[in-house]
């Protein structure tokens, strides 16, 4: 009697991968970055964090659930983690809890699932969930503490932070205004509006080295993370460098006709989610180009909108916005900027 | 000889290419028509996939019959120059292949071992730095590439008079004395394992060819054909198990890999919505089905597997289209002949006529036109079946 055997197709060795182990070095790429931004502003940037992964396991096991989907395995992908991560991180710090929650819903039941689930959705969904909420909640969302390190007396405990994000009450100590220490992309906007000079509104303490007090030790800690993502290829390289050159170059011209009135390029690398966006917004693989050619210009053509948005547009930044606008052009991208293939003339 | 004769004998000694593909030897040593004579001939000793070592211990082995069979080939091809590429971990080879080919002017050039550069494109790019256009032959670009244990077999073909009776085969994985045999063809797998000393525990796989392209088999009672340059015994512990399918997330991994810079995640989606003149666009038939997608997606998608599919696909509606088109140019190749036939009749009957009154003539050869005649009424008929059923398959 011949022995008998199991019949499959070739290759029968794989790669040790998997999505869940892509996105879990996602993740800890973030680390970094998260630690300093939960230094500089406290627990409420970890409460976000709990809040979000809980609220987005929730969602995507009940969205999972109706949609017929094998619940463990797809949980076990981490890509709602990563989701609410991405969100979570771009939320003040003492948001209150159902603004995340919002966010996260809007992420992953309508951004996600009903696109038809990983891997379909044309829309970035931690950045549209953001959108969304700054659309409809400007006010909570632009309330940002005083970064740690600059008035040592908003510092707050763990459950000083906890009743303000589930109860909205602040501690007793705080001035009625503490919580609108903007950013320095929203100072810089304001205060250029009335008529400073850069270099007058660069004098606030509100800055520190380079950009933002605070704020460029965490874009520092997304940018280690970031580039351990590029170094073991979980991102592509592309993408950033595209999104960060771009950024730079267009930052650049306009620094040099008037450095009074726009930003040293320095500065829009290191403020707001300049970095953060780069190597973990843009480089979402499901709404970027998948191209390498296509993959440089689509993280240009967000560099450029983020300046463009930043410098004459209605928001302090624009990060969200450019991703979402470059989603959109991403299929037209892929189309023209396939490579060429083996064997195929050179044009 | 000539060398129209050498590649006839050549042809009657069933040399192919042995490196998998089995084509027949014969015809790429014809260049009429492509070239006036090669740039580089080249032979192929990187071994196809991890694991094989039947090239390797061809080389260390019999690397002046191997020499042998490339004068053969330089006779006829006429090439500027000799590569041989061998993968530089085998050391034993390049050097077996050096010292066989001192003083002959071949070049032995040790390549990188790195999957899949044993494919031919591959190797060529690799060694000329010309890459085969897509539609189109090797010789458009002055390349012509052999295996090497083809080469041997040509020695053996034309100065022995030996046509290709044995190849040397690979046995490997969950075996007693994993080794390579000099198997005659149409030995069955099983005795090729028992020579080998029987499976060990575990195996849950018999792979003809390598992991990467292999094709699985269900029973150990095939035999070596050809093709045969790899009997894989696979246990669990060296394959991967299957893993759940995930959706594709365009992690771009499979195009950072592909070695003929395609779009796989382009190609997947198209051929699994079945829009195969869109993954025709994509280039689906410079796919080599080499599994390097496959091997690195994250969510395990069977890329290659789409591949082969939507190739088949196309190729069966091709052939659909070849028969129409076929069915339809008999059945109007018949409507005309049966015109043409009417109108022969009525002038035959108008001729006839006139020439009733005398029958007397009526001799030997007047019985033979009512048999042509029959013969013409019979055939039609015959051919009207097969049009018919054409037009209602086509
Ligand atoms: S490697 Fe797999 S998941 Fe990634 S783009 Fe290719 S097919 Fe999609
Ligand atoms: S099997 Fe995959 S990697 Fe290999 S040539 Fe085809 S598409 Fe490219």
């Amino acid at each position: 009697m011949a022995m008998r055997f199991k019949t499959v197709t070739s290759p029968f060795v794989l790669l040790d991968t998997s999505v869940g182990l892509v996105m879990r070095r996602v993740l800890y790429a973030m680390l970094p970055g998260i630690a300093a931004l939960a230094w500089f502003f406290g627990w409420g940037v970890l409460v976000n964090l709990v809040i979000a992964t809980i609220m987005a396991l929730a969602a995507e096991a009940a969205l999972l659930a109706a949609r017929g989907k094998p619940l463990a395995l797809y949980l076990g992908d981490y890509s709602a983690v990563v989701t609410a991560w991405l969100l979570a991180v771009s939320l003040p710090p003492l948001a209150p809890w159902w603004l995340t929650t919002l966010g996260i819903l809007f992420a992953i039941v309508v951004a996600k699932h009903l696109y038809g689930g990983l891997g379909y959705n044309p829309f970035n969904p931690a950045m549209v969930g953001y959108v969304v909420l700054l659309v409809s909640f400007p006010r909570e969302m632009s309330t940002w503490l005083i970064p740690h390190g600059i008035d040592q007396a908003h510092a707050m405990t763990l459950l000083e932070t906890l009743q303000a994000i589930f109860s909205g009450v602040l501690p007793a100590r705080f001035a009625p205004d503490a919580l609108t220490g903007a950013t320095s992309l929203d100072i810089l906007r304001t205060k250029l509006g009335l008529g400073l000079t850069v270099t007058e509104v660069r004098n606030s303490p509100v800055f520190g080295i380079v950009a933002g007090h605070g704020w460029e030790w965490a874009a520092l800690g997304f940018l280690v993370g970031g580039l351990w993502l590029v170094y073991i290829r979980a991102a592509a390289w592309q993408i950033p460098s595209g999104m960060l050159g771009g950024l730079a170059v267009i930052a650049t011209v306009f620094y040099l006709i008037d450095p009074q009135h726009y930003a040293p390029p320095w500065f829009h690398l290191w403020s707001g989610a300049a970095i953060y966006g780069a190597f973990f917004i843009a480089t979402d693989p499901v709404t970027a180009s998948a191209t390498p050619r296509g993959r440089l210009i689509y993280g240009v053509g967000i560099g450029i909108l983020v300046y463009i948005i930043r410098a004459f547009g209605g928001y302090p930044d624009g990060v969200a916005f450019a991703v979402l606008l470059m989603n959109i052009a991403a299929p037209t991208i892929d189309l023209y900027t396939r490579p060429r293939v083996f064997g195929e003339r050179r044009a | 000889m000539h060398p129209s004769d050498l590649r006839n004998a050549i042809r009657n000694a069933g040399v192919v290419g042995l490196g998998g593909a089995v084509f027949p030897s014969a015809v790429k040593m014809n260049l009429s028509g492509h070239c006036e004579r090669l740039d580089h001939l080249i032979l192929n000793g990187a071994e196809c996939e991890p694991w094989m070592t039947c090239d390797d211990l061809i080389m260390r082995e019999r690397a002046e019959e191997i020499v042998a069979g490339i004068h053969i080939l330089a006779h006829l091809l006429n090439p500027q120059e000799v590569l041989i590429g061998i993968e530089d971990d085998k050391p034993e080879a390049i050097a077996a292949m050096r010292a066989a080919c001192a003083g002959t002017g071949y070049a032995v050039r040790p390549v990188p071992t790195r999957y899949p550069s044993g494919g031919a494109k591959q190797l060529t790019k690799l060694l000329t730095n010309k890459e085969a256009p897509f539609k189109g032959r090797s010789t458009d670009i002055g390349v012509q590439c052999f295996n090497v244990a083809t080469a041997y077999t040509l020695h053996r073909a034309v100065n022995c008079g030996e046509p290709v009776i044995s190849r040397i085969v690979t046995v490997t994985g969950h075996v007693a004395r994993p080794q390579n045999i000099d198997a005659l063809l149409g030995t069955a797998f099983a005795d090729l394992i028992a020579q080998c000393g029987g499976y060990l525990d575990g195996v849950e796989r018999l792979i003809m060819g390598g992991p990467m392209m292999g094709f699985a088999m269900h029973t150990d009672a095939m035999p070596v054909t050809k093709a045969t340059n790899c009997i894989l015994a696979a246990g669990l512990g060296e394959l991967t198990p299957e893993l759940p399918v995930m959706p594709c997330t365009r992690c771009g991994d499979c195009v950072d890999v592909c070695p003929a810079n395609l779009l796989p995640q382009q190609l997947y989606w198209h051929a699994r919505a079945k829009e195969f003149d869109k993954a025709q666009d994509y280039h689906l038939f410079s796919c080599i089905e080499c599994g390097c997608c496959s091997y690195v997606c994250p969510s395990h998608i069977p890329l290659v597997q789409y591949y082969r599919y939507a190739k088949n696909e196309i190729w069966a509606q091709e052939k659909e289209k070849q028969r129409a088109e076929l069915a339809r140019q008999r059945h109007q190749a018949r409507m005309e002949r049966l015109e043409r036939e009417k109108q022969e009749r009525e002038a035959k009957l108008r001729q006839k006529a006139p020439a009733r009154p005398e029958p007397a003539i009526a001799g030997p050869e007047a019985g033979k036109p009512p048999i042509e005649a029959a013969i013409a009424r019979a055939r039609p008929r015959s051919e009207t079946a097969v049009a018919e059923s054409g037009e209602r398959n086509g």
